[in-house]
Protein backbone atom coordinates (compact mmCIF):
# COMPACT_ATOMS: atom_id res chain seq x y z
CA UNK A 1 0.00 0.00 0.00
CA UNK A 2 1.47 3.63 -0.77
CA UNK A 3 1.13 5.90 1.89
CA UNK A 4 0.38 8.94 -0.26
CA UNK A 5 -1.71 11.39 1.65
CA UNK A 6 -5.37 11.47 0.83
CA UNK A 7 -6.75 14.11 -1.25
CA UNK A 8 -9.30 16.12 0.43
CA UNK A 9 -11.15 16.49 -2.79
CA UNK A 10 -14.83 16.58 -2.23
CA UNK A 11 -15.92 16.59 -5.78
CA UNK A 12 -18.14 13.40 -5.19
CA UNK A 13 -20.17 15.65 -2.75
CA UNK A 14 -21.57 17.66 -5.45
CA UNK A 15 -24.17 15.11 -6.64
CA UNK A 16 -25.56 14.94 -3.17
CA UNK A 17 -29.50 13.93 -2.89
CA UNK A 18 -31.60 16.77 -3.16
CA UNK A 19 -32.39 16.56 0.39
CA UNK A 20 -28.85 17.41 1.16
CA UNK A 21 -28.33 19.33 -1.69
CA UNK A 22 -31.13 21.64 0.49
CA UNK A 23 -29.66 21.90 3.47
CA UNK A 24 -26.70 24.78 3.81
CA UNK A 25 -24.19 23.64 5.91
CA UNK A 26 -20.97 25.83 6.32
CA UNK A 27 -18.24 23.42 6.60
CA UNK A 28 -17.43 20.26 4.51
CA UNK A 29 -16.89 18.57 7.80
CA UNK A 30 -20.37 18.08 8.44
CA UNK A 31 -21.34 17.57 4.90
CA UNK A 32 -19.29 14.25 4.87
CA UNK A 33 -21.02 13.21 8.09
CA UNK A 34 -24.03 13.47 6.29
CA UNK A 35 -24.71 10.45 5.29
CA UNK A 36 -27.59 8.98 6.89
CA UNK A 37 -25.58 5.27 7.55
CA UNK A 38 -23.77 2.53 6.10
CA UNK A 39 -25.99 1.37 3.24
CA UNK A 40 -26.46 5.24 2.31
CA UNK A 41 -22.78 5.67 1.76
CA UNK A 42 -22.37 2.46 -0.14
CA UNK A 43 -25.25 3.32 -2.39
CA UNK A 44 -23.50 6.88 -3.00
CA UNK A 45 -19.99 4.56 -4.41
CA UNK A 46 -22.10 2.59 -6.15
CA UNK A 47 -23.19 5.27 -8.17
CA UNK A 48 -20.05 6.53 -8.41
CA UNK A 49 -18.82 3.51 -10.28
CA UNK A 50 -22.28 3.91 -12.54
CA UNK A 51 -22.41 0.64 -11.12
CA UNK A 52 -25.98 -1.28 -11.02
CA UNK A 53 -26.67 -2.73 -7.84
CA UNK A 54 -27.61 -6.17 -8.55
CA UNK A 55 -23.47 -6.29 -10.04
CA UNK A 56 -21.32 -4.30 -7.76
CA UNK A 57 -17.57 -4.72 -8.03
CA UNK A 58 -17.35 -5.51 -4.48
CA UNK A 59 -13.05 -5.09 -4.68
CA UNK A 60 -13.74 -1.37 -5.78
CA UNK A 61 -16.28 -0.80 -4.08
CA UNK A 62 -14.88 -2.41 -1.27
CA UNK A 63 -11.48 -0.17 -0.90
CA UNK A 64 -13.60 3.17 -2.13
CA UNK A 65 -15.61 2.59 1.33
CA UNK A 66 -12.56 2.46 3.17
CA UNK A 67 -11.01 5.43 1.89
CA UNK A 68 -13.76 7.19 2.85
CA UNK A 69 -13.82 5.48 6.14
CA UNK A 70 -9.82 6.57 6.55
CA UNK A 71 -11.28 10.33 5.42
CA UNK A 72 -13.78 10.29 7.86
CA UNK A 73 -11.46 9.37 10.90
CA UNK A 74 -8.70 11.75 9.22
CA UNK A 75 -11.43 14.82 9.23
CA UNK A 76 -11.94 13.73 13.12
CA UNK A 77 -15.41 13.03 12.29
CA UNK A 78 -16.35 9.76 15.10
CA UNK A 79 -16.82 6.97 12.73
CA UNK A 80 -20.54 5.21 13.91
CA UNK A 81 -19.83 1.69 15.45
CA UNK A 82 -22.21 0.97 12.43
CA UNK A 83 -20.11 2.07 9.40
CA UNK A 84 -17.56 -0.23 10.54
CA UNK A 85 -19.63 -3.26 10.67
CA UNK A 86 -19.96 -2.67 7.13
CA UNK A 87 -16.47 -2.30 6.26
CA UNK A 88 -15.90 -6.38 8.16
CA UNK A 89 -18.90 -7.57 5.85
CA UNK A 90 -17.44 -5.92 2.83
CA UNK A 91 -13.91 -7.35 3.44
CA UNK A 92 -15.69 -10.47 4.40
CA UNK A 93 -17.24 -10.62 0.70
CA UNK A 94 -14.15 -9.66 -1.19
CA UNK A 95 -12.38 -12.49 0.74
CA UNK A 96 -14.58 -14.66 0.23
CA UNK A 97 -14.72 -13.82 -3.52
CA UNK A 98 -11.19 -14.51 -3.31
CA UNK A 99 -11.28 -18.23 -2.49
CA UNK A 100 -11.51 -20.86 -4.94
CA UNK A 101 -15.34 -21.55 -5.39
CA UNK A 102 -14.75 -25.36 -3.86
CA UNK A 103 -13.71 -24.44 -0.64
CA UNK A 104 -16.64 -21.61 -0.43
CA UNK A 105 -19.01 -23.58 -0.81
CA UNK A 106 -17.94 -27.17 1.52
CA UNK A 107 -17.43 -24.38 4.57
CA UNK A 108 -20.91 -22.34 3.38
CA UNK A 109 -23.60 -25.17 3.92
CA UNK A 110 -26.67 -23.39 3.00
CA UNK A 111 -25.05 -20.99 0.48
CA UNK A 112 -25.84 -18.39 2.95
CA UNK A 113 -24.31 -15.55 0.23
CA UNK A 114 -23.26 -12.79 2.18
CA UNK A 115 -23.39 -10.50 -1.14
CA UNK A 116 -26.63 -11.48 -1.86
CA UNK A 117 -27.66 -10.64 1.17
CA UNK A 118 -25.87 -7.24 1.24
CA UNK A 119 -27.57 -6.41 -2.49
CA UNK A 120 -31.19 -7.60 -0.90
CA UNK A 121 -30.65 -4.94 1.90
CA UNK A 122 -29.47 -2.25 -0.47
CA UNK A 123 -32.43 -2.61 -2.76
CA UNK A 124 -34.55 -2.50 0.75
CA UNK A 125 -32.76 0.26 1.91
CA UNK A 126 -32.76 2.10 -1.69
CA UNK A 127 -36.67 2.32 -1.24
CA UNK A 128 -37.09 3.97 1.52
CA UNK A 129 -34.54 6.35 0.99
CA UNK A 130 -36.58 6.74 -2.19
CA UNK A 131 -39.83 7.41 0.42
CA UNK A 132 -37.69 9.91 2.60
CA UNK A 133 -37.42 11.89 -0.27
CA UNK A 134 -41.30 12.02 -1.11
CA UNK A 135 -41.74 12.44 2.37
CA UNK A 136 -39.49 15.37 2.16
CA UNK A 137 -41.21 16.73 -0.59
CA UNK A 138 -44.44 16.61 0.89
CA UNK A 139 -43.79 18.58 3.88
CA UNK A 140 -42.01 20.91 2.04
CA UNK A 141 -45.59 21.53 0.00
CA UNK A 142 -47.54 21.38 2.82
CA UNK A 143 -45.17 24.22 4.39
CA UNK A 144 -46.44 26.59 1.79
CA UNK A 145 -50.56 25.89 3.01
CA UNK A 146 -51.54 27.67 6.20
CA UNK A 147 -54.77 26.79 8.25
CA UNK A 148 -56.66 29.43 10.08
CA UNK A 149 -54.81 31.28 13.06
CA UNK A 150 -55.55 30.36 16.38
CA UNK A 151 -58.12 32.15 17.96
CA UNK A 152 -58.97 32.77 21.41
CA UNK A 153 -61.75 29.98 21.80
CA UNK A 154 -59.63 27.37 21.15
CA UNK A 155 -57.98 27.88 24.04
CA UNK A 156 -59.78 26.94 27.67
CA UNK A 157 -63.26 28.78 28.54
CA UNK A 158 -62.56 31.80 30.56
CA UNK A 159 -64.42 30.18 33.21
CA UNK A 160 -61.56 27.71 34.88
CA UNK A 161 -61.92 25.72 37.66
CA UNK A 162 -59.86 26.51 39.82
CA UNK A 163 -57.60 24.10 41.91
CA UNK A 164 -56.02 23.70 45.58
CA UNK A 165 -52.50 24.99 43.98
CA UNK A 166 -53.53 28.05 42.72
CA UNK A 167 -55.00 29.01 45.54
CA UNK A 168 -51.77 28.35 47.61
CA UNK A 169 -49.85 30.29 44.29
CA UNK A 170 -51.98 33.57 45.08
CA UNK A 171 -51.94 33.26 49.23
CA UNK A 172 -47.96 33.01 48.12
CA UNK A 173 -47.89 36.28 45.84
CA UNK A 174 -49.88 37.80 48.84
CA UNK A 175 -47.11 36.60 51.28
CA UNK A 176 -44.52 37.88 49.48
CA UNK A 177 -45.53 41.09 49.06
CA UNK A 178 -46.89 41.64 52.54
CA UNK A 179 -42.90 40.66 53.57
CA UNK A 180 -41.70 43.57 51.69
CA UNK A 181 -43.56 46.29 53.68
CA UNK A 182 -41.95 46.69 56.77
CA UNK A 183 -44.63 47.54 59.79
CA UNK A 184 -44.59 48.25 63.29
CA UNK A 185 -44.91 45.71 65.48
CA UNK A 186 -48.22 46.83 67.61
CA UNK A 187 -49.99 43.91 69.45
CA UNK A 188 -53.99 43.53 67.98
CA UNK A 189 -56.05 41.49 69.10
CA UNK A 190 -55.73 38.69 66.80
CA UNK A 191 -58.69 36.26 64.96
CA UNK A 192 -59.06 32.94 66.05
CA UNK A 193 -59.93 30.46 63.20
CA UNK A 194 -63.21 29.56 64.01
CA UNK A 195 -64.00 33.34 64.01
CA UNK A 196 -62.35 33.75 60.73
CA UNK A 197 -64.70 30.53 59.57
CA UNK A 198 -67.61 32.43 60.77
CA UNK A 199 -67.26 35.74 58.86
CA UNK A 200 -66.81 34.20 56.01
CA UNK A 201 -70.12 32.06 55.73
CA UNK A 202 -71.76 35.41 57.07
CA UNK A 203 -70.13 36.77 53.89
CA UNK A 204 -70.89 34.26 52.06
CA UNK A 205 -74.22 34.14 53.21
CA UNK A 206 -74.60 38.04 52.28
CA UNK A 207 -73.94 37.92 48.73
CA UNK A 208 -73.34 34.64 47.09
CA UNK A 209 -70.26 35.30 45.26
CA UNK A 210 -67.26 36.13 47.40
CA UNK A 211 -63.84 37.79 46.29
CA UNK A 212 -60.99 35.13 47.56
CA UNK A 213 -57.94 37.65 46.08
CA UNK A 214 -59.33 40.51 47.58
CA UNK A 215 -60.28 38.95 51.21
CA UNK A 216 -56.87 37.83 51.35
CA UNK A 217 -55.57 41.58 51.00
CA UNK A 218 -57.25 42.89 53.24
CA UNK A 219 -56.30 41.23 56.05
CA UNK A 220 -54.60 42.62 59.04
CA UNK A 221 -51.43 40.29 59.60
CA UNK A 222 -49.46 37.42 58.40
CA UNK A 223 -51.14 35.51 61.29
CA UNK A 224 -54.32 36.47 59.69
CA UNK A 225 -53.24 35.92 56.71
CA UNK A 226 -52.47 32.03 56.87
CA UNK A 227 -56.03 31.91 59.21
CA UNK A 228 -57.64 33.43 56.12
CA UNK A 229 -56.30 30.56 53.49
CA UNK A 230 -56.64 27.72 56.25
CA UNK A 231 -60.58 29.12 56.44
CA UNK A 232 -60.70 28.88 52.64
CA UNK A 233 -59.52 25.59 52.46
CA UNK A 234 -61.56 24.16 55.12
CA UNK A 235 -64.57 25.67 53.63
CA UNK A 236 -63.76 24.41 50.34
CA UNK A 237 -63.63 21.12 51.62
CA UNK A 238 -66.73 21.19 54.14
CA UNK A 239 -69.11 23.48 52.17
CA UNK A 240 -71.26 23.04 48.83
CA UNK A 241 -69.06 26.21 47.34
CA UNK A 242 -66.93 26.09 43.92
CA UNK A 243 -63.92 28.02 43.25
CA UNK A 244 -63.66 29.90 39.88
CA UNK A 245 -61.31 31.64 38.13
CA UNK A 246 -62.09 33.97 35.21
CA UNK A 247 -59.03 34.42 33.27
CA UNK A 248 -55.59 32.97 33.92
CA UNK A 249 -54.10 34.51 36.48
CA UNK A 250 -57.16 36.73 37.39
CA UNK A 251 -58.89 36.95 40.95
CA UNK A 252 -60.46 33.75 42.39
CA UNK A 253 -63.64 33.91 43.63
CA UNK A 254 -65.69 31.50 46.04
CA UNK A 255 -69.06 30.85 44.65
CA UNK A 256 -72.10 29.17 46.63
CA UNK A 257 -73.64 25.92 44.60
CA UNK B 1 -82.57 19.37 26.36
CA UNK B 2 -85.55 21.19 24.57
CA UNK B 3 -88.09 19.18 22.29
CA UNK B 4 -87.55 20.45 18.91
CA UNK B 5 -91.19 20.65 17.21
CA UNK B 6 -90.80 18.95 13.70
CA UNK B 7 -87.96 19.93 12.12
CA UNK B 8 -87.68 20.77 8.04
CA UNK B 9 -85.21 19.02 6.36
CA UNK B 10 -82.10 21.15 5.51
CA UNK B 11 -81.70 21.83 1.88
CA UNK B 12 -78.50 21.15 0.25
CA UNK B 13 -77.68 25.04 0.08
CA UNK B 14 -78.64 25.33 3.88
CA UNK B 15 -76.45 22.64 5.12
CA UNK B 16 -73.17 24.25 3.39
CA UNK B 17 -73.35 27.17 4.68
CA UNK B 18 -73.44 25.69 8.53
CA UNK B 19 -70.92 23.36 7.14
CA UNK B 20 -68.92 25.97 5.84
CA UNK B 21 -69.16 28.04 9.26
CA UNK B 22 -68.40 24.57 11.15
CA UNK B 23 -65.14 23.90 9.23
CA UNK B 24 -63.92 27.15 9.37
CA UNK B 25 -64.49 27.63 13.69
CA UNK B 26 -62.73 24.03 14.27
CA UNK B 27 -59.22 24.01 15.44
CA UNK B 28 -58.25 20.49 14.18
CA UNK B 29 -59.52 18.83 10.85
CA UNK B 30 -63.09 17.70 11.18
CA UNK B 31 -64.94 14.59 9.63
CA UNK B 32 -67.89 14.80 7.80
CA UNK B 33 -69.03 12.23 10.15
CA UNK B 34 -68.11 14.22 13.35
CA UNK B 35 -69.91 17.46 11.48
CA UNK B 36 -72.95 14.88 10.82
CA UNK B 37 -73.46 14.02 14.14
CA UNK B 38 -73.38 17.39 15.15
CA UNK B 39 -75.89 18.35 12.81
CA UNK B 40 -78.03 15.32 12.87
CA UNK B 41 -78.04 14.68 9.69
CA UNK B 42 -76.74 11.80 7.24
CA UNK B 43 -73.47 11.64 6.93
CA UNK B 44 -73.15 10.88 3.21
CA UNK B 45 -75.60 13.84 2.60
CA UNK B 46 -72.82 15.69 4.65
CA UNK B 47 -70.23 14.10 2.38
CA UNK B 48 -71.78 15.37 -0.84
CA UNK B 49 -72.63 18.61 0.48
CA UNK B 50 -68.52 19.15 1.44
CA UNK B 51 -67.79 18.15 -1.67
CA UNK B 52 -69.96 20.42 -3.40
CA UNK B 53 -68.21 23.60 -1.27
CA UNK B 54 -64.53 22.36 -2.44
CA UNK B 55 -65.78 22.45 -5.26
CA UNK B 56 -67.04 25.79 -4.47
CA UNK B 57 -64.26 27.49 -3.66
CA UNK B 58 -62.21 25.98 -6.70
CA UNK B 59 -64.36 27.59 -9.27
CA UNK B 60 -64.74 31.26 -7.79
CA UNK B 61 -60.54 31.30 -7.40
CA UNK B 62 -61.06 31.54 -3.81
CA UNK B 63 -57.50 32.12 -1.90
CA UNK B 64 -58.93 29.98 0.39
CA UNK B 65 -59.44 25.86 -0.62
CA UNK B 66 -61.15 23.56 1.22
CA UNK B 67 -59.29 19.89 1.45
CA UNK B 68 -59.43 16.47 3.40
CA UNK B 69 -56.66 15.74 5.48
CA UNK B 70 -56.40 13.37 8.43
CA UNK B 71 -59.45 11.77 8.27
CA UNK B 72 -61.56 15.66 8.28
CA UNK B 73 -61.58 18.56 6.47
CA UNK B 74 -60.13 21.95 7.08
CA UNK B 75 -59.82 25.55 5.32
CA UNK B 76 -56.52 26.55 4.49
CA UNK B 77 -54.74 29.21 2.25
CA UNK B 78 -53.93 27.85 -1.42
CA UNK B 79 -50.54 26.82 -1.53
CA UNK B 80 -48.79 28.94 -4.72
CA UNK B 81 -50.27 32.23 -2.20
CA UNK B 82 -47.69 31.03 0.23
CA UNK B 83 -44.94 34.16 -0.38
CA UNK B 84 -47.68 36.64 0.79
CA UNK B 85 -48.86 34.55 3.65
CA UNK B 86 -45.31 34.18 4.80
CA UNK B 87 -44.32 37.68 4.20
CA UNK B 88 -47.94 38.94 6.07
CA UNK B 89 -47.35 36.36 9.33
CA UNK B 90 -43.64 36.79 9.14
CA UNK B 91 -42.55 33.31 9.93
CA UNK B 92 -40.08 31.02 7.99
CA UNK B 93 -40.37 27.58 6.71
CA UNK B 94 -39.84 25.73 9.87
CA UNK B 95 -36.83 23.39 10.30
CA UNK B 96 -36.66 20.35 8.22
CA UNK B 97 -35.20 17.17 9.67
CA UNK B 98 -32.65 15.83 8.76
CA UNK B 99 -31.61 12.94 6.10
CA UNK B 100 -31.95 10.29 9.20
CA UNK B 101 -35.02 11.47 10.32
CA UNK B 102 -37.10 11.05 7.24
CA UNK B 103 -35.51 7.88 6.56
CA UNK B 104 -36.73 6.79 10.14
CA UNK B 105 -39.85 8.44 9.65
CA UNK B 106 -40.48 6.61 5.95
CA UNK B 107 -39.44 3.09 7.71
CA UNK B 108 -41.98 3.70 10.28
CA UNK B 109 -44.34 4.50 8.32
CA UNK B 110 -44.40 2.02 6.04
CA UNK B 111 -43.53 -0.63 8.40
CA UNK B 112 -45.97 0.52 11.33
CA UNK B 113 -46.20 -0.86 14.13
CA UNK B 114 -42.35 -1.32 14.15
CA UNK B 115 -39.56 -1.94 16.90
CA UNK B 116 -36.17 -0.20 17.29
CA UNK B 117 -34.30 -3.26 15.53
CA UNK B 118 -36.60 -3.96 12.82
CA UNK B 119 -35.77 -0.15 11.79
CA UNK B 120 -32.32 -0.91 12.56
CA UNK B 121 -32.35 -4.01 10.09
CA UNK B 122 -33.42 -1.76 7.35
CA UNK B 123 -31.65 1.46 7.99
CA UNK B 124 -28.28 -0.26 8.45
CA UNK B 125 -27.50 2.62 11.42
CA UNK B 126 -28.61 3.18 14.96
CA UNK B 127 -31.68 5.54 14.97
CA UNK B 128 -32.34 6.34 18.40
CA UNK B 129 -31.56 10.35 18.42
CA UNK B 130 -33.79 10.27 14.93
CA UNK B 131 -36.67 8.61 17.24
CA UNK B 132 -35.94 10.98 19.86
CA UNK B 133 -36.82 13.84 17.19
CA UNK B 134 -39.84 12.30 15.48
CA UNK B 135 -41.09 11.63 19.13
CA UNK B 136 -40.57 14.86 20.43
CA UNK B 137 -42.02 17.15 17.08
CA UNK B 138 -44.81 14.31 17.73
CA UNK B 139 -44.88 12.26 14.52
CA UNK B 140 -44.18 9.24 15.71
CA UNK B 141 -45.87 7.68 18.77
CA UNK B 142 -45.35 4.80 21.00
CA UNK B 143 -47.98 1.62 19.67
CA UNK B 144 -47.08 -0.67 22.67
CA UNK B 145 -44.77 -3.84 22.86
CA UNK B 146 -44.07 -6.50 20.49
CA UNK B 147 -44.54 -9.97 22.37
CA UNK B 148 -40.91 -11.20 21.39
CA UNK B 149 -37.80 -11.61 22.87
CA UNK B 150 -36.83 -8.31 25.35
CA UNK B 151 -40.61 -6.87 24.42
CA UNK B 152 -39.27 -3.82 22.60
CA UNK B 153 -41.49 -0.79 21.92
CA UNK B 154 -42.83 -0.31 18.59
CA UNK B 155 -43.59 3.01 16.96
CA UNK B 156 -45.74 4.13 14.65
CA UNK B 157 -46.81 7.53 12.84
CA UNK B 158 -49.39 10.03 15.00
CA UNK B 159 -52.10 12.14 13.59
CA UNK B 160 -49.86 15.01 13.23
CA UNK B 161 -47.21 13.13 10.90
CA UNK B 162 -50.40 13.44 8.67
CA UNK B 163 -51.52 16.61 8.81
CA UNK B 164 -47.54 18.01 8.73
CA UNK B 165 -47.20 15.76 5.65
CA UNK B 166 -50.68 16.68 3.85
CA UNK B 167 -52.32 13.39 3.96
CA UNK B 168 -55.46 12.00 3.80
CA UNK B 169 -54.94 8.55 5.81
CA UNK B 170 -51.56 6.44 5.17
CA UNK B 171 -53.29 4.67 2.02
CA UNK B 172 -52.69 7.87 0.54
CA UNK B 173 -49.00 6.95 0.82
CA UNK B 174 -47.67 5.37 -2.45
CA UNK B 175 -46.76 1.96 -2.39
CA UNK B 176 -42.87 1.29 -0.94
CA UNK B 177 -42.85 -1.25 -3.89
CA UNK B 178 -43.07 1.79 -6.19
CA UNK B 179 -39.93 3.19 -5.11
CA UNK B 180 -37.72 0.41 -6.27
CA UNK B 181 -37.06 1.35 -9.74
CA UNK B 182 -36.57 5.12 -9.44
CA UNK B 183 -32.48 4.70 -9.37
CA UNK B 184 -31.11 1.21 -9.30
CA UNK B 185 -31.56 0.41 -12.86
CA UNK B 186 -28.88 3.06 -14.17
Amino acid sequence: MESQPEQLVFDFFKEQPQIIAERNDEELKLKIGEFAGPLDLLLYLIRQEQANIFEIPIAKITDEYLRVIRLMEKLDISVAGDFLVMAATLIEIKSKMLLPREIVEENDEDADDPLKELVNRLVEYEKFKNAAQMLWEKSTVEQSIFPRGKIETDENNSEINVGVFDLLNVFQKILSRRKEEIQMEIEREEMSLSEMLSNIKLRLKQSKTFNVTEFFNHTRSKKELVLAFMAILEIVRTEAVKLLQENIFGEIILTKG
Amino acid sequence: MTEIEEKQPRSIEELITILEALIFVTDEPISAKDLANVLEEDSEFVQSAIEELAQEYQERKSGLMLREIAGGWQIATKTELHDEVRKFLKTRPSAKLSLAALETLAVIAYKQPVTVPEILEIRGVQSASAIKTLLDKKLIVNKGRKETVGKPMQYGTSKDFLIQFGLKDLTELPSIEDFEDLTSGL
